[in-house]
């Protein structure tokens, strides 16, 4: 009798890792007494109760059903991907440009993304890939970077905020997190770009583009950068070099938010539809062609 | 026993293919929820049928749940997700009260709801939430969410599987795009909708998305969510529902702070 049952029933699940603690198997109180409620936190500040299914190959799972790694994009569950941003050193501080589009496939899912994460008043970080991994991880930096503060006396540099950063992202590795983020900020060495990414890496640099649109941003931003841009140049370059990854990447556009790093912290510069940019820099250059021209016909007027 | 006497035809007759066996623990049921801000008002709404592939399990099934007196929030996807997820946020905020005697605010619900969602970033909820409700300021306020955990504060947002039917016609109607003033008149000043307009929106959305997906459709709820002092004539005056409209103003859940809730139920085509 025994053997037919058990040929009648599903095979026990290969269990990946021990019974899995969330917050109803936990015995530990802060997961129900006057802790109860922030968020999926532990006492010791560590992120608790990431439940993981209970088959052979967790990762194969989530690529199975999730469109995350963009090898499935099939898939039944669309995870909102984020698209194109740049951040640049020059000599006014740090400009950082962003679209707000978010595509599930090949719908829009929203033209109006925070794609900037404010870290705190100094730092700043950037979305491209997971909006999920991005936001949540880099709101956690933001805690960490306020504990730091609290225990140190003084303010994280940003080389040790993106390790934090990309010491998290490392112990994930593998695992299906989708991140291509710049940490940026403003420490005692000056203003200070960090490129960290799901895979671990972390590069310092002065000049970065991340996303799908990064290509087309690049092209704008490396022919119009130089150091000693004035902060209104640099402004533009940032908002210039996001229209045209906008106006060439499907999967970028909407409006650009632009953000500037000085020493004193960071700056709100504006949101900007990037259709509207797109046409307002179509008419100026059409303006400038019609200027050039009759200065070039001998039946110029002579002034 | 009835296990002896029939044994199942698969263990007489050898397979010639390999089975595939893989864990699939989802399923998507249809449905479409929407959320509208207004400047003192929120509204939250969702259709009831609940559906797998081309059979419909059931005319009424809920998908949108009042939280607290000032906060409600709308789930779609995989049922048994939802319902678990709606069970878990609803225990995390009597564990708030009982912590801290007051009840969660929407900010603050929003930021819990993205937790416990990454909280399964590998064994994902497959649900779409979408919240609504009045903020600490007396503001009408919509966050939504993807299912991993991302949110974002909106003015308006419709998920679902209706969700490419009906979000261009909100952003339409609603944050007026691709629509000029009529020459001489006042430019479009967007989230000051009365809540009439919003709730006729609302009832077009869903009418318009039963007509065209299959699995919209058998009836719908509407919830409104006003702050506290807020003149409810424009929602229980005369003529401004439909007569196939229902509507039920819902008690406080706790000490009640004066922001009322009601519940409009109106009839969608069945078939």
């Amino acid at each position: 009798m025994n053997s037919v049952l058990s040929q009648l029933q599903p095979p026990a699940p290969h269990l990946g890792l021990d019974q899995e603690e969330d917050e109803f198997t936990s015995s530990d109180p802060s997961a129900w007494g006057s802790m109860g409620g922030f968020g999926n936190l532990a006492r010791n500040g560590g992120v608790q109760g990431m439940s993981i299914p209970r088959v052979n190959d967790p990762t194969a799972f989530l690529d199975l059903h999730t469109d995350n790694m963009s090898s499935n994009p099939e898939a039944k569950i669309k995870i909102a991907h984020g698209t194109t941003t740049l951040a640049f050193r020059f000599q006014g501080g740090i400009i950082v440009a962003v679209d707000s589009r978010a595509t599930a496939g090949s719908y829009i899912a929203s033209g109006t993304v925070k794609k900037v994460i404010e870290i705190n008043k100094f730092l700043l970080g950037t979305m491209a890939g997971g909006a999920a991994d991005c936001q949540y991880w880099e709101t956690y930096l933001g805690m960490q970077c306020r504990l730091y503060e609290l225990r140190n006396k003084e303010r994280i540099s940003v080389a040790a905020a993106s390790k934090i950063l990309s010491n998290i992202v490392y112990q994930y590795k593998g695992m299906g997190l989708s991140m291509g983020t710049m940490v940026c900020g403003w420490d005692k060495t000056g203003p200070c770009i960090f490129y960290v990414d799901d895979d671990g890496q972390r590069l310092k640099g002065d000049l970065f583009s991340v996303g799908s649109g990064s290509t087309f941003a690049y092209g704008v931003l490396d022919q119009g950068y130089r150091w000693d841009l004035t902060d209104e140049e640099a402004q533009e370059l940032g908002r210039r070099s996001i229209v045209a990854a906008g106006h060439r990447d499907a999967y970028s556009g909407n409006t650009s938010n632009v953000f500037h790093v000085r020493e004193n912290g960071w700056e709100f510069i504006g949101n900007y539809d990037v259709n509207e940019l797109w046409y307002e820099y179509e008419v100026k250059k059409k303006a400038a062609r019609e200027a050039a021209a009759p200065a070039a016909s001998p039946m110029a007027v002579e002034a | 026993m009835a296990l002896y006497a029939q044994p199942p035809t698969s263990y007489s007759v050898p397979t010639t293919a390999p089975i595939e066996h893989r864990f699939n623990p989802y399923s998507d049921n249809g449905g479409t929820i929407l959320a509208i801000a207004g400047k003192d008002f929120s509204v939250i709404a969702g259709d009831t049928r609940q559906s797998e592939g081309y059979s419909i399990q059931t005319r009424y099934a809920r998908k949108v749940w009042q939280l607290t007196d000032k906060v409600v929030l709308a789930t779609n996807g995989f049922a048994a997700d939802g319902n678990n997820f709606v069970k878990r946020v609803k225990q995390r905020l009597e564990w708030y009260e009982h912590a801290h005697h007051k009840p969660m605010g929407l900010k603050s619900i929003a930021r819990m709801i993205q937790t416990i969602l990454y909280g399964k970033r590998f064994f994902p909820y497959y649900v779409y939430n979408i919240l609504g409700g009045i903020e600490e300021d007396g503001s009408g306020a919509v966050y939504s969410f993807d299912p991993v955990g991302s949110y974002e504060r909106e003015a308006c947002r419709a998920a679902g599987a209706a969700q490419s039917l009906i979000q261009p016609f909100l952003d339409n109607q609603v944050y007026f795009k691709n629509q000029q003033p009529a020459p001489g008149s006042a430019p479009f000043v967007p989230g000051n909708l009365p809540l009439s307009t919003i709730l006729s929106l609302v009832v077009d959305s869903f009418t318009s998305a039963t007509e065209r997906h299959i699995e919209v459709g058998d009836g719908m709820e509407i919830y409104v969510v006003m702050n506290r002092g807020r003149n409810t004539d424009d929602l229980l005056g005369p003529g401004i529902l439909a007569e196939s409209m229902h509507v039920e103003e819902l008690g406080a859940l706790g000490e009640g702070g004066g922001e009322k809730t009601f519940l409009v139920t109106s009839p969608l085509k069945r078939d």
